[in-house]
């Protein structure tokens, strides 16, 4: 809050010069209003911008400064302090950091966070390239419209519904087992998410599955908006589906992929739902990840504090994946 | 266009195999929810005597019309108003870019990359000094703070893109700020505004974490934090359960497929602008 008040009255206004001269000086005569009674406004002085724009920029930055800004400072205090959400709060300094860093219960959902970013974003990227490049050719009509709404519907979903569902695909009794019952590896049946081995990899997939139809469809359009006539070329080169896959598709898709990268490292680093309504981080430690544990931390265990500086160190995460894949993909253009 | 046939053929049968995995956790949904609803559901197979009345029964014990209308009102306290603002202060960052502006887009793009689970415990204690823990307000005014940035950053980029002469014409035309906001850039953002309040709406009534820290009542949370809730309560009786996300489920793809189009472009575009 105290961050908008400084932000509002920085800006001095100043007689700066105008930066869109004579936006038609002539027409002056025409701008006789009669509806308007004051001063045609044919140029808008810089003061005048000033004003208007920050009067109208300052009601949603009270939003955003309010639901975000206050609580961010407001996290970074808390997460100096000892505190168990009532009681009075005591100093401890980095202390909360360090315990992020140490205590293996929360390192281990940093790591398992890690783990999850191959099933959030390396295959489902993976697999949009592969079936992207492989439909590419397909001609519009009613099996491409049906299977593009097929593919989206997991992004309309909530992932508490997608979570659900996945549960009882993994359940003991549920479809996984059944079908391989059905096709003779009725050995392999086991309850997926119960195990320690298969209970990360099982919710892992379950982000694939959400995340792989929106790759391949954004990959899709940018593979539209590449110039036919390097495939032609290509193919007339004699080039093999590979070498033309690393020639034309891939550095075509540059931006695409930098997207898709960025949103679903997020995801992963970040995800919640899926995991609080498949296994809420068990068994045992083996699906913890952040999120997870900044719930339980703050609303069960009540070490505020503690969650608090682990709610940073997420942050703190999350950009240091992010930024340097926006700048890559922005230096290379 | 020369085009491999083995190529097309291949691609077709991935295609295929891909829908299915897609559709299938939702059909294992739909059979588990039609077994009798006292017993555990066993296995996947279009049950032999179908109950439906087991959706009639999760209808009913999950409230839904109830749910349908906390889902609507926070829908209504956060999209329209979020829209407002944003078209305001987008108007004035991509338009008026008066000084000090670009310092306000820097701040929201930050803001774009903040998972909400580091600020949801201050959130907590905040909503809960104002008094409105357990209530709608809970959820709608921090949401409309936290998608702030991306409503913003999305309109100031519609509007970075509409030439200024057509401001400097309404002004010629004698039109004061609000008209030329009104009877020209508002029609004009129409495609961007529509794609906005689609993702707004989705993001709102998909919205789980919120509802689930800032709100008990499960009457008063969004749809998907109402099934966060029945989770728990319904754990013997999963078929009930299953019934239930179905139903939850409906009517946003019941509107997704009525508008897939432009779901898909407005989803599209706001993977590639966020």
């Amino acid at each position: 809050m105290t961050n908008d008040v400084r932000r509002h009255e920085d800006p001095k206004p100043t007689a700066a010069a105008l930066r869109r001269p004579d936006a038609g000086a002539h027409a002056a005569g025409a701008g006789k209003s009669s509806r308007h009674r004051s001063r045609p406004p044919v140029e808008r002085s810089a003061r005048h911008r000033l004003v208007v724009g920050w009067l109208f920029v300052l009601p949603a930055l009270a939003f955003f400064g309010a639901f975000v800004i206050y609580p961010l400072i407001t996290a970074v205090r808390y997460s100096f302090y000892r505190w168990n959400g009532i009681g009075a709060s005591v100093w401890v300094g980095v202390d909360n950091y360090v315990r992020v860093f140490t205590d293996p219960e929360l390192l281990i959902s940093i790591v398992n966070a890690l783990v999850l970013i191959l099933f959030f974003t390396v295959i489902p990227v993976a697999s949009g390239l592969a079936l992207a490049t492989l439909i590419r050719t397909m001609p519009p009509g009613p099996f491409a419209t049906i299977a593009r709404t097929v593919l989206f519907l997991p992004q309309i979903i909530p992932l508490v519904a997608a979570g659900i569902a996945w549960s009882w695909m993994y359940a003991q009794t549920g479809t996984i087992n059944t079908i391989l019952d059905s096709v003779g590896l009725g050995f392999l049946a086991q309850s997926w998410l119960a195990g320690f081995g298969t209970a990360l990899p099982a919710v892992g997939l379950i982000g694939s599955w959400v995340l792989t139809g929106l790759c391949t469809i954004l990959l899709l359009t940018g593979i539209g908006k590449i110039d036919t006539s390097l495939y032609e070329a290509a193919r007339l080169d004699g080039a093999g589906w590979w070498r033309e896959f690393v020639t034309v598709t891939l550095p075509g898709l540059r931006q695409e992929i930098a997207v898709l990268v960025t949103i679903t490292v997020i995801a992963a680093l970040s995800s919640f739902d899926i995991i609080y309504t498949t296994t809420k981080g068990g068994p045992g430690t083996s699906t913890l990840v952040p999120g997870i544990s900044i719930f339980r931390l703050a609303f069960t265990q009540s070490e505020v504090g503690l969650a608090s500086a682990f709610g940073i160190v997420l942050l703190a995460l999350v950009l240091l994946a992010v930024l340097p894949i926006q700048l890559l993909a922005r230096d290379r253009d | 266009m020369v085009v491999n046939k083995t190529e097309a053929i291949i691609g077709r049968v991935v295609l295929v195999v891909v829908l299915l995995l897609t559709l299938l956790p939702l059909a294992g949904m739909l059979s588990g929810a039609l077994q009798p609803a006292d017993r555990i559901p066993d296995g996947f197979s279009w049950p032999s005597d179908p109950q439906w009345g087991n959706f009639a029964v999760a209808f009913r014990t999950a409230h839904v019309w109830k749910l349908l209308g906390s889902s609507t009102l926070i829908v209504l306290g956060v999209v329209p108003l979020s829209l407002l603002l944003s078209t305001l202060a987008g108007y004035a960052l991509g338009n008026l870019r008066m000084r000090g502006g670009k310092y306000v887009f820097a701040l929201l793009l930050l803001g774009l990359t903040i998972p909400f689970e580091a600020i949801i415990i201050p959130i907590y204690y905040e909503i809960s000094a104002l008094g409105l823990l357990n209530t709608q307000w809970a959820v709608v005014l921090p949401l409309i703070g936290l998608y702030m940035p991306f409503s913003v950053v999305w309109m100031r980029a519609h509007f970075v893109g509409v030439p200024t002469e057509l401001s400097e014409a309404a002004r010629i035309d004698g039109a004061g700020i609000f008209q030329e906001i009104r009877r020209i850039q508002i029609p004009l953002a129409m495609p961007a505004l529509s794609a906005l309040a689609i993702l707004l709406f989705l993001w709102t009534w998909n919205q789980f974490l919120l509802p689930l820290v800032l709100v008990d009542d499960p009457d008063k949370r969004t749809m998907a934090g109402a099934l966060g809730a029945f989770q728990g309560q319904y754990l013997n009786q999963l078929p009930l359960l299953f019934a239930g996300a179905l139903i939850i489920m409906l009517p946003t793809i019941v509107i997704y497929v009525i508008f897939q189009r432009q779901f898909i472009k407005a989803l599209l575009q706001g993977a590639v602008k966020g």
